[in-house]
């Protein structure tokens, strides 16, 4: 191959009187730049005004103010909230995963609960909370549901319906990567199917099952629309209150609380996917 | 006709692939349990879009039916100008161009790291995987900034597209990178190269229709995700879709058309995703 | 559950166990099928105590299905499976007493060397400490026992099996099963391997059923040989008599080369090229037939170009060098014979070269032809 050759030879054409071309990383300049302006430029503005205060001036001691239990009380409810829709989430949708997982891979169940689960993955939103509303709130065609507007019971049901199918996504590689040959030289060793999962099945699929929840974990954090269509009333979580700063001036004066929760926010959320992204590689290594 | 049979060797071409078998029983009792899961999750997940589709067909009185909210849909006055077609016009042509700018901005620079700036390519990887750890909502706050200084030009929505992008950079990467896994840029490349192609034509003409299903993929979620977006647009005071959907649910929480127009978005996404499905299938087959 | 002593070392353990527990396995009117294929019609498999039986034949031929009927890890539509006189048929796979080897991928990932080799032993709830020393002491049977403590992705393909061979053995099984084991691994691992494995299944005196596609494997490690296509099995026999006494055209076909040549069947024995050749079945009746000639059982010899040309008289197409062996194909005008000689012996031989050719009167098969007499001098496949 001419263009290989010429590589691979090293050899520099001459450019006599021509202007040598520019480098090959130049042409990714465009994208660079353009996640540069609307993506880390944005963040950065955040971090900085975090750490300033609403005149302009430097104050660090702005982090201390995380611990202040206004704030705090709405980190306490974003985890709460993200907790309980997580690990709800994670469980029921192993479960499922692993039915579908379990069924002819080529078959259309498989096919449609995989496009069924990338459209409700994304499903989120305002319109999520319209159905539900209507399935067990006050006028709801299902039943009443009297903990429908409780904290962080109701919108915890209404996040699962979100978070199931992206665990769907998630986790069925892994179910996939476990290789039929384990379970047949299990059985054959003398196991039965509890000491299966027990010794060879679960712990091949934990790191693959935790990193599933912290990815739900992180989805769930970032989540503002449902909880806002939910109940905008009062402010559960963090990204409500992020709402609430950006659009009045009332507030803790001393500091820029939008930008301070939206780095708190963010810490949080890289904390989480960096554990996240850490256990796939090693349930990667084991499933492939 | 042979006249030797060699070492070994199948005389019929290799059968398909028998299935697998396992025990009688546990494979009945795995499709019991199979049946009861499927039947439990598809209620979950049916019920409360059936419901929106009930309300979405409730007449005047409690207990009648009508398609009164479905014909709302292009006629809804919140104030003056129909403001619900109108966010559902700008939603559409929002979703348009960002998948458009999307595909512009991602194809060739994937394409261009693979070929030729490979130690660029964890670099990419992470950046398009960051607005996952960037939610909108922190996005928004530093963007807000930004567009309180530019607010005086008093810009249409559609200017949120360059924010879109952004948040459909994990989705569209994903997808695209799929794709791109699946051909052998690095051979196509050279071969059309030694045929004499620039690299446009080589990304353009040779790569990317190779790349259609994860093409496709790309598109259908970046649309689905424009389509569903609240927070920015929200939050920057602009009106889309979900938007218009909101303010009307806070003056009237039980207007028919809040469900039939979400009723038939769900349905214009479920409907892309079945096409891409198909779309998928059918290039299968060919091959 | 047997008690599993833990003195002596595994030489005479093995010696031991060989002379108390070898069983005798019987497969009898197994039948399998998915669907509309059927896998497997009726078949009877008997293995004698302490056999290493390999089950040879192309993809689909149901040696995989009979493995795995046995195994238990499938259900069969008829028939029964008897192990040491007990009807196992409806015993499920975990409860058989069966060691089986898989193709590839069986070692668990997650667990390192030692702890696959006892996972069957800890499932019987033998001590920590006594399942490790028996580890310890499967692997040294297989030679890597300095190997203990990695994981399975640090070692080679050929380490791999080694260890999951460990693994099956390691909880005394009555019955050993390998499904295609070597088949995954390089040629030179593989020849090396298989001669381990055969050590090992004679030191142990295990009876085994051994399933490959690789008719080389089969003849070199097995006392008997089953040749089986299409769900039946068309020949069970040492692999000498499987080699030279064919019992139909598919086995002698499927095992070695085979020259297809036209002959007559005259009075017990058969007349191919002008040779009178002995008949593997005397009472064929005459008539025309196709004859199954080994390339070895031809021989050549250079001739000038002045001889008469006869019906054993031919050029020489190409040589293929095998290394100690050479195969010679020859152009006898009519029909194109390949023989096999030592290298040595076909240095003298090229492209174009006159030679002359020798039948060894070996017992030949013979098939009726529906083709026309003389086989077509076109490519071989």
């Amino acid at each position: 191959m001419t263009v290989a050759a010429t590589a691979k030879t090293g050899a520099r054409p001459s450019w006599a009187g021509r202007r040598p071309p520019a480098p090959a990383w130049v042409g990714t300049v465009p994208f660079l730049a353009y996640v540069a302006i609307f993506l880390l430029w944005p963040t950065g503005i955040v971090a900085v005004d975090a750490l300033k205060n609403p005149s302009g001036a430097w104050a660090f001691s702005n982090i201390s103010e995380l611990g202040n239990s206004q704030i705090r009380d709405f980190f306490i409810g974003s985890f709460k909230l993200c907790l309980l829709s997580s690990v709800t989430g994670a469980v029921l949708g192993a479960i499922l995963a692993y039915v579908v997982a379990s069924g002819d891979p080529d078959g259309l169940i498989r096919r449609l609960y995989l496009s069924v689960s990338g459209v409700l993955a994304q499903f989120g939103g305002v319109t999520l909370a319209f159905a539900f509303l209507v399935t067990i709130g006050p006028v709801g065609l299902l039943f009443h549901a009297s903990w429908y507007f409780d904290f962080p019971w109701g919108i915890g049901l209404i996040y699962t319906y979100f978070q199931i199918p992206l665990m769907v996504l998630v986790f069925l590689p892994a179910i996939d990567g476990l290789k039929v040959q384990w379970r047949e030289a299990s059985e054959s060793l003398g196991s039965s199917s509890w000491q299966y999962w027990r010794y060879v099945g679960g712990p091949l699929l934990a790191p693959a099952f935790l990193g599933g929840t912290l990815l739900l974990f992180a989805n769930a954090l970032s989540a503002f629309a449902t909880i806002q269509a939910w109940e905008n009333q009062i402010a559960y979580i963090v990204p409500q209150q992020i709402s609430t700063a950006m659009s009045s001036e009332v507030g803790l004066s001393s500091v820029n609380v939008a930008s301070l929760l939206a780095l708190g926010l963010v810490i949080m959320v890289a904390i989480v996917m960096a554990a996240y992204v850490l256990l796939q590689r090693r349930a990667a290594r084991w499933l492939r | 006709m042979a006249a030797l049979t060699s070492v070994g060797e199948t005389p019929l071409a290799a059968p398909a692939q028998r299935p697998r078998g396992m025990q009688a029983g546990r494979r009945r009792r795995l499709n019991a349990f199979r049946y009861v899961v499927f039947t439990l999750f598809g209620a979950f997940f049916l019920i409360p879009l059936l419901a929106m589709l009930r309300f979405s067909l409730e007449g005047a009185k409690l207990g009648t039916w009508s398609l009164s909210a479905w014909r709302q849909i292009a006629s809804y006055q919140g104030s003056g100008i129909p403001p619900l077609l109108s966010s559902i016009e700008i939603t559409l042509e929002l979703a348009v161009i960002t998948c458009g700018v999307m595909l512009v901005l991602l194809v060739p620079t994937m394409i261009w790291v693979q070929l030729r700036v490979r130690w660029l390519a964890r670099t990419i990887e992470v950046l398009c995987l960051l607005p996952l750890t960037i939610p909108a909502i922190v996005l928004v706050v530093g963007l807000g900034e930004i567009y309180n200084r530019i607010q005086r030009f008093s810009l249409s929505a559609l200017m949120l597209f360059f924010i879109y992008v952004i948040l459909a950079l994990p989705y569209a990467y994903r997808a695209l990178a799929a794709g791109l896994g699946g051909i052998d840029v690095k051979t196509l490349s050279e071969a059309a190269r030694s045929l004499g192609a620039s690299w446009f034509t080589v990304i353009v003409r040779v790569i990317a229709p190779n790349m259609r299903q994860g093409i496709l993929n790309a598109v259908l979620l970046t649309f689905s995700l424009v389509l569903g977006e609240f927070t920015i647009a929200y939050l920057l005071l602009y009106t889309n879709l979900q938007v218009e959907l909101y303010s009307i649910s806070r003056n009237t929480p039980n207007a028919g058309v809040l469900f039939s127009t979400s009723f038939a978005a769900l349905l214009f996404a479920f409907a892309l995703l079945m096409i891409l499905s198909y779309a998928g299938r059918a290039r299968r087959g060919r091959r | 559950m047997r008690v599993l002593a833990v003195t002596s070392s595994p030489v005479t353990k093995a010696r031991d166990r060989a002379a108390r527990s070898a069983v005798e396995v019987r497969l009898e009117g197994l039948s399998r099928h998915y669907g509309s294929v059927v896998a497997l019609d009726k078949l009877d498999l008997t293995l004698e105590p302490g056999q290493l039986i390999a089950l040879l034949g192309p993809s689909g031929c149901g040696k995989t299905t009979t493995l795995r009927l046995l195994a238990g890890l499938e259900d069969a539509d008829a028939g029964r499976v008897i192990v040491g006189g007990r009807d196992i048929t409806h015993v499920s796979a975990s409860k058989r007493d069966m060691g089986m080897v898989f193709q590839a991928y069986s070692l668990f990932p997650h667990m390192t060397v030692r702890q696959n080799v006892a996972f069957g032993l800890r499932l019987r709830r033998v001590s920590a400490a006594e399942r490790d020393q028996r580890a310890i002491e499967m692997l040294e049977l297989v030679g890597l026992a300095e190997h203990a403590t990695r994981y399975p992705h640090q070692l080679s393909g050929g380490q791999q099996q080694r260890v999951a061979l460990a693994r099956a053995l390691a909880i005394e099984p009555q019955v050993l099963l390998l499904d295609e084991p070597l088949s995954a691994l390089d040629a030179k691992v593989r020849a090396q391997l298989r001669d381990e494995i055969r050590r090992i299944q004679l030191e142990v005196g295990i009876t085994t059923l051994f399933v490959t596609h690789d008719q080389e494997e089969a003849l070199a490690i097995a006392d008997r040989v089953g040749v089986m296509r299409a769900g039946h099995l068309e020949q069970l026999a040492p692999p000498t008599e499987v080699y030279s006494r064919p019992a139909t055209s598919f086995v002698a076909e499927f095992v070695g080369l085979s020259n297809r040549l036209a002959g007559e069947v005259k009075d017990g024995t058969v007349i191919v090229r002008g040779c009178t050749l002995p008949l593997v079945e005397r009472d064929t009746p005459n008539g025309q037939v196709v004859a199954l000639v080994r390339p070895e059982a031809v021989t050549l010899a250079s001739q000038g170009a002045a001889e008469p040309a006869g019906p054993l008289a031919g050029t020489v197409i190409a040589v293929t060098f095998l290394g100690a062996t050479s195969r010679v194909t020859v152009d006898l005008g009519d029909a194109r014979i390949l023989a096999q000689l030592s290298t040595a012996d076909a240095t003298a031989l090229s492209a174009g070269s006159p030679v002359a050719l020798t039948i060894r009167p070996d017992p030949v098969l013979v098939s009726a032809s529906s083709d026309p007499a003389v086989s077509e001098a076109g490519d071989e496949a």
